[in-house]
């Protein structure tokens, strides 16, 4: 275990920015979210988790994909700078994880994900305060999860133990990190211990896919799916949803093509050109999100694509809660 | 690994009016490259993403087959903005094409059997690739029958390999409309009415069906009830699609995804899937 205080945390970051594209907490209007930064004091620590997922420095909620002049493609998934990603919670690290499996998968990469997270050092800082939502431990995370982290930042008050999680993680870390003392191993232990103790809410996984596999017709569907009104932000704020939409956008001969995250709770996702949709209701689109998250995917992954973040209930405007879908899909 | 989003550029060699309306048009489209022609190896029932610059991409069944070489043909319905864009283009106009995406007819187990080929409307196209494959190679398959439908008679597509099959003796062709015309002389009637009165025999066969899905829906049963079972018949989805390589996540069927894992499926298979396409 290694230490550092936070005002050589400071250092540290601006001491990154000549190697790195740092990638920090920045708090724009009340709204958290993971921002390229030039000066550590951008960064604002005062969240407990980012409203928008950081897996938009992997997969950005709008990114142009290559530009084009006269029938002339040029190509933008190289990545020039290394990333640092710094302060994400062990949920989102986790999340990384998933998005993988999707994009960088056997007979196809996205290069525009993989190449940036292949370019990417990441340093998550523990949860010490979970809130009501999270329930990360349900699926084998936790808030001090090292999962999808090179470093693991444990805030002991005016320092942080740092646990290095990978090689790759070692040779980032410089002598403004020094050996932590047993004392402070011991408080970052207790704080961790106490941390996990916080999270109450667990969902029963056990059964669930199995459950799922049973149901699809089942008038469940039309129950749970009532009081949605589509807006789509449990899907925009997931950090392991990755729907995405591709479009053209043009100015005379030159234009650029451009995705966008998309999601399975709008109509026009599925909506083809004749007419025919094979998700016209609502009913159909609840039914994929959460077949998708833990039916499907296990199927195609072994794992279920949800972490526990608990932003998809802390943000839906009419408090459909996943973890009570859960449970009432084991007793349906 | 190569960039998968990337069009390899090519240009209209040519563009033909299939039917009266104007609305199906063939486009046979010429690479740019020589070296991106050569790395370009597919199957009948594959697709590609086609690029108009400034309007997008959509996917389109590839209807000319690996045996024909120096183009490659689609037939497009003018429905959206992407295919209103490519029915006007000129010869020489420049776009891009992703491809071969998604998987293929399972011809190799096609050989030294018989294969019933039933189609309708504009769905034809990668039948037609099918078709020309099996033709380049006649001596490797058994008894070949086309069962082809359209609305009317404007509407049939590749109206002049319709008649040149119609005139081979190694060919069952079984050309029908909906609704004739005065100068209309072939069968009159809907696909699964057809199929059922020339039963094509089930011995040693595979089906392979592709058109609307009302008439899918329609002729299964009639396959069914002539002997046919479900894991010897295929057909070929369509969805809305984007990727084409199984990440933006529309065109799913429980885990699988129609533009990796399809477009092509035997009825065995589909029938396990969640009902929803």
């Amino acid at each position: 275990m290694k230490k550092i205080s936070k005002k050589g945390m400071n250092e540290f970051i601006q001491s990154l920015m000549a190697d790195y594209a740092v990638f920090a907490p920045v708090n724009i209007d009340g709204i958290f979210s993971f921002r390229p930064i030039c000066n550590f004091q951008q960064i604002d620590r005062d969240y407990q988790n980012s409203k928008k997922p950081p897996k938009e420095v992997f997969f950005p909620q709008s990114e142009t994909m290559f530009e084009y002049k006269n029938g002339k493609v040029e190509s933008t998934e190289k990545v020039t700078r290394k990333r640092l990603l710094l302060g994400i919670r062990p949920c989102d690290a986790r999340a990384n994880l998933l998005l993988d499996h999707v994009f960088g998968g056997q007979a196809y990469k996205d290069l525009y994900y993989t190449n940036k997270r292949d370019n990417s050092i990441i340093m998550g800082l523990g949860c010490s305060q979970p809130l009501s939502s999270c329930f990360c431990t349900s699926f084998g995370g936790g808030p001090f999860s090292t999962a999808g982290l090179d470093v693991l930042l444990i805030d002991i008050g005016d320092r942080y133990v740092a646990q290095v999680v990978t090689d790759k993680a070692r040779q980032v870390l410089t002598g403004k990190f020094a050996e932590a003392t047993r004392q402070e191993v011991e408080l970052a232990e207790k704080i961790k211990s106490e941390a996990e103790k916080r999270i109450k809410s667990r969902v029963e996984m056990e059964g669930i896919k199995d459950k799922l596999d049973e149901i699809f017709d089942n008038p469940f569907w039309n129950r749970l799916s009532e009081k949605c009104i589509g807006c789509g932000v449990c899907t925009y704020l997931c950090p392991t949803c990755h729907c995405f939409d591709i479009a053209d956008e043009v100015v005379d001969s030159e234009g650029k093509r451009v995705r966008n995250w998309d999601s399975c709770m709008f109509p026009l996702f599925t909506l083809q050109t004749s007419g025919h949709n094979p998700r016209p209701t609502g009913k159909e689109r609840m039914r994929q999100r959460i077949m998708h998250k833990f039916d499907y995917f296990v199927e195609n992954y072994e794992e279920p694509a949800c972490v526990g973040c608990g932003r998809c209930i802390m943000n839906c405007p009419v408090n459909v809660d996943i973890r009570n879908a859960l449970q009432e899909i084991l007793k349906t | 690994m190569e960039n998968a989003y990337l069009p390899i550029p090519v240009k209209v060699g040519s563009i033909f009016a299939e039917s009266e309306d104007r609305m199906l048009k063939t486009l046979d489209l010429l690479f740019l490259n020589k070296e991106d022609e050569e790395n370009f190896k597919f199957m009948p029932g594959q697709f590609c993403e086609i690029s108009v610059w400034g309007k997008g991409e959509a996917p389109f069944g590839i209807a000319s087959s690996p045996t024909e070489r120096g183009f490659l043909r689609f037939t497009i319905n003018r429905a959206g903005v992407v295919t209103t864009a490519l029915q006007y283009l000129k010869e020489g106009d420049e776009l891009g094409i992703r491809g071969p995406l998604g998987n293929e007819y399972p011809v190799d187990s096609f050989r030294g059997k018989n294969v019933v080929i039933i189609g309708g409307g504009f769905a034809f196209t990668t039948l037609r690739a099918l078709i020309k494959y099996l033709l380049a190679s006649r001596k490797d398959f058994k008894d070949i029958t086309i069962i082809y439908g359209a609305r009317n008679p404007g509407m049939l597509l590749y109206k002049d390999e319709l008649k040149e099959w119609e005139r081979r003796r190694d060919l069952k062709v079984y050309i029908t409309v909906d609704e004739g015309s005065e100068a209309w002389q072939g069968l009159v009637g809907f696909v699964p009415t057809i199929v059922e009165k020339k039963a094509p025999s089930p011995e040693d066969a595979f089906a392979v069906i592709c058109g609307p899905p009302i008439m899918i829906k329609f002729t299964l049963p009639k396959l069914t009830s002539l002997g046919f079972s479900p894991e010897r018949i295929y057909t070929s989805l369509e969805m809305r699609m984007k990727c084409g390589i199984g990440m933006c996540g529309r065109c799913n069927i429980g885990k699988l995804y129609v533009c990796r894992d399809g477009p092509v499926f035997n009825v065995a298979h589909l029938q396990s899937l969640p009902q929803e396409y």
